[in-house]
């Protein structure tokens, strides 16, 4: 398969880059300073696309290249991929669910335990000396607080079945109720936010669920509430977001994710009741490991006539 | 009951004095010089002693106040508490189990996880504008799955046990007996614990036994990949073993609520990106803070009502 073109669209994983070499012909994309006259050049050998929630494979890039077989994200979001130009084209798309379920679900929960018990903040205050001036202040328990979860997928129950550990009831919204579960559904997000402690986003990033978390819902969530978002940057209204913050009119937030990575509005830097990542929710060795893994065992089979493993289209 | 005498040792919680101040003739020793000072005035109105993590009740001070008859302790570690003395003396002692349980627990997990994933370097890292400059974050590593080892089953240990189940992990623990009620794989040897997880958890209480129960053997069997976290007291762990072991890359990393001379930190520790550093905050939540008062408050009520007490140690 050496001969194979694949054109990896941003630097993702040391280890997936040395894989694909050894085994395709690799491009990539951003080290090429004139990416339009790149892709003219190529047209006629890529057959493979590697993306990731940075970069996928939107329609420009798929029109530029009639040799396109296979879209292949290192990710489980699929909202950087234009997935109804795939099917129309026969284009197959795969992804990477499961292996990162565990840890983007441990970082929900980190995040809530960050914000409530201000963990960073109390790490900053021993390390800049100010404990010896006296304690800090008292915090809020995260333990029995309601969680309630946008989207009941395979990272949402991970979410849910871990708050459980914590004795926090659970509450969802989805487009539908789920048959096999006993945790409360609510038909409307503002319905959920009105009745949960902690809202957490955990659905996948679509034109319907852009800006589901909007004013409406920040105010039902309301002062005393604090938001979680693990998803994507676009499932929340930024400028709402951060006015509530700033205002006191929400609580708190532990974001992984924001509308235009890695810009980071500002104002939120001064405040104690915000903790910010720069969406490590799979970022760990073992973790990126098996995506890597997912991402060329899909590759392989594909170019070998051989089922996909994790196909979405 | 105004007049009976109550000590408050030092400043623990605006509420609890206020709701001492409503019920009893509350003496704050804080406000005196010293502790001589106070004494020479107040030694024989002392009836109860409300003592914390901080500042209890020794041999000297107990000593010193023949009419005590009971000490509450906002707290529910003992160890700054002379109990011997006190059965020696039939003075009760009541603590604040339970109501802390949870909030403990969850700076437990919550320490595993900002040491394993990170957390507080990451929030820095985007703070101090990083992020924006095109670096990226290098790889944390992964908690769901990994062996936990609680040093010490009781109340605090098992709550951690039961969250970090669900994290999918793995759980042995060593205390001084095995426990006839749980699955968990028993170790006699906290070596042999130490060896066998990634996560070694102290949850034990501090006695003349517990005393530096993590020294360089241990932190030597936990190894170069293991975590340490301490939400004991910090003379659990020999302190400078662990700050050697840290600097030196003989453990991988630690996550710390208490300290052996609070509010003293070791310096190394402030400038390594693999440790978290809080300022013993295990129970000092709103939630928490009111129910450990509103149980000391009840234990005096309870005594001086004669009615038994409510979370008696002796």
């Amino acid at each position: 398969m050496e001969s194979i073109a694949v054109l990896m669209m941003c630097p993702m994983n040391n280890y997936l880059e040395h894989e694909l070499e050894k085994r395709f012909k690799l491009f990539r994309y951003w080290t090429q300073p004139h990416q339009r006259e790149f892709l003219s050049q190529h047209a006629e050998s890529i057959r493979a696309v590697v993306g990731n929630a940075a970069a996928g494979a939107e329609a420009d890039l798929i029109d530029a290249l009639p040799k396109l077989e296979i879209v292949s994200s290192f990710s489980v979001g699929l909202d950087k991929i234009d997935l109804i130009k795939c099917k129309e084209k026969g284009i197959r798309v795969t992804n990477t669910p499961d292996v990162l379920t565990d840890d983007v679900a441990d970082l929900a929960i980190g995040l809530m335990l960050s914000v409530l018990r201000r963990i960073c903040v109390c790490d900053k205050y021993v390390r800049k000396g100010a404990w010896k001036f006296g304690d800090f202040k008292l915090t809020t328990r995260f333990s029995g607080k309601t969680v309630g979860i946008i989207g009941l997928g395979r990272i949402g129950l991970a979410i849910a079945k871990r708050a459980e550990g914590f004795d926090c009831p659970i509450s969802y919204y989805s487009r539908s109720e789920k048959p096999n579960t006993n945790y409360r559904y609510y038909g409307s997000v503002t319905e959920l936010a009105s009745n949960c402690d902690i809202l957490v986003v955990a659905c996948a990033l679509t034109p319907e669920t852009t800006h589901i978390v909007n004013r409406e819902v920040i105010d039902a969530l309301g002062p005393k509430g604090v938001l979680i978002n693990i998803g994507r940057g676009p499932h929340v209204d930024e400028p709402e977001l951060v006015s509530a913050l700033l205002e006191g009119r929400l609580g708190g937030a532990g974001l992984d994710v924001f509308e235009n990575e890695p810009e980071v509005p500002e104002e939120l830097f001064g405040l104690d009741n915000v903790v910010l990542l720069p969406h490590v929710g799979s970022g760990t060795i073992e973790t990126r490991k098996d995506m890597a893994d997912v991402v060329l065992g899909n590759l392989e089979a594909h170019f070998a006539n051989k089922p996909l493993l994790t196909p979405v289209v | 009951m105004e007049n009976v005498g109550v000590m408050m040792t030092c400043p623990m919680s605006a509420y609890l004095e206020q709701e001492l101040e409503n019920r009893f003739k509350l003496l704050k020793l804080w406000e005196f010089p010293s502790t001589t000072h106070f004494l020479t005035q107040h030694s024989d109105s002392v009836m109860a002693v409300v003592g914390n993590t901080k500042l209890g009740a020794d041999s000297e001070l107990i000593e010193l106040l023949p009419r005590l008859e009971i000490v509450a302790s906002y707290s529910v570690g003992l160890d700054k508490i002379d109990l011997n003395k006190c059965r020696e003396r039939g003075i009760r002692v009541t603590n604040t189990p339970d109501v802390l349980t949870d909030d403990v627990a969850d700076i437990a997990v919550g320490l595993i996880l900002a040491a394993l994933r990170k957390i507080c370097a990451c929030d820095g890292f985007v703070r101090t504008g990083l992020w924006r400059n095109g670096d990226s974050f290098e790889l944390a590593t992964k908690f769901s799955g990994k062996s936990i080892g609680i040093v010490g089953l009781g109340r605090i240990g098992s709550a951690i046990a039961k969250r970090a189940k669900a994290f999918g992990c793995t759980i042995s623990y060593h205390s001084r007996t095995k426990k006839q009620d749980t699955n968990y794989t028993y170790y006699s040897n906290i070596i042999d614990l130490a060896s066998n997880c990634d996560i070694l958890v102290v949850a034990c209480a501090l006695t003349e036994e517990t005393r530096h129960i993590v020294n360089r053997k241990v932190i030597d069997a936990l190894g170069p990949k293991g975590i340490l976290i301490n939400i004991g007291r910090g003379p659990h762990v020999d302190e400078l073993e662990l700050v050697s072991a840290l600097c030196e890359g003989r453990l991988a990393g630690a996550g710390l609520d208490v300290f052996e001379n609070e509010p003293e930190v070791p310096k190394s520790l402030l400038g390594l990106q693999n440790v978290v550093l809080l300022p013993h905050v295990g129970s000092d939540t709103i939630e928490t803070s009111k129910a450990m008062a509103d149980l000391v408050v009840a234990n005096l009520e309870a005594h001086f009502l004669k009615r038994p007490l409510l979370t008696p140690v002796v």
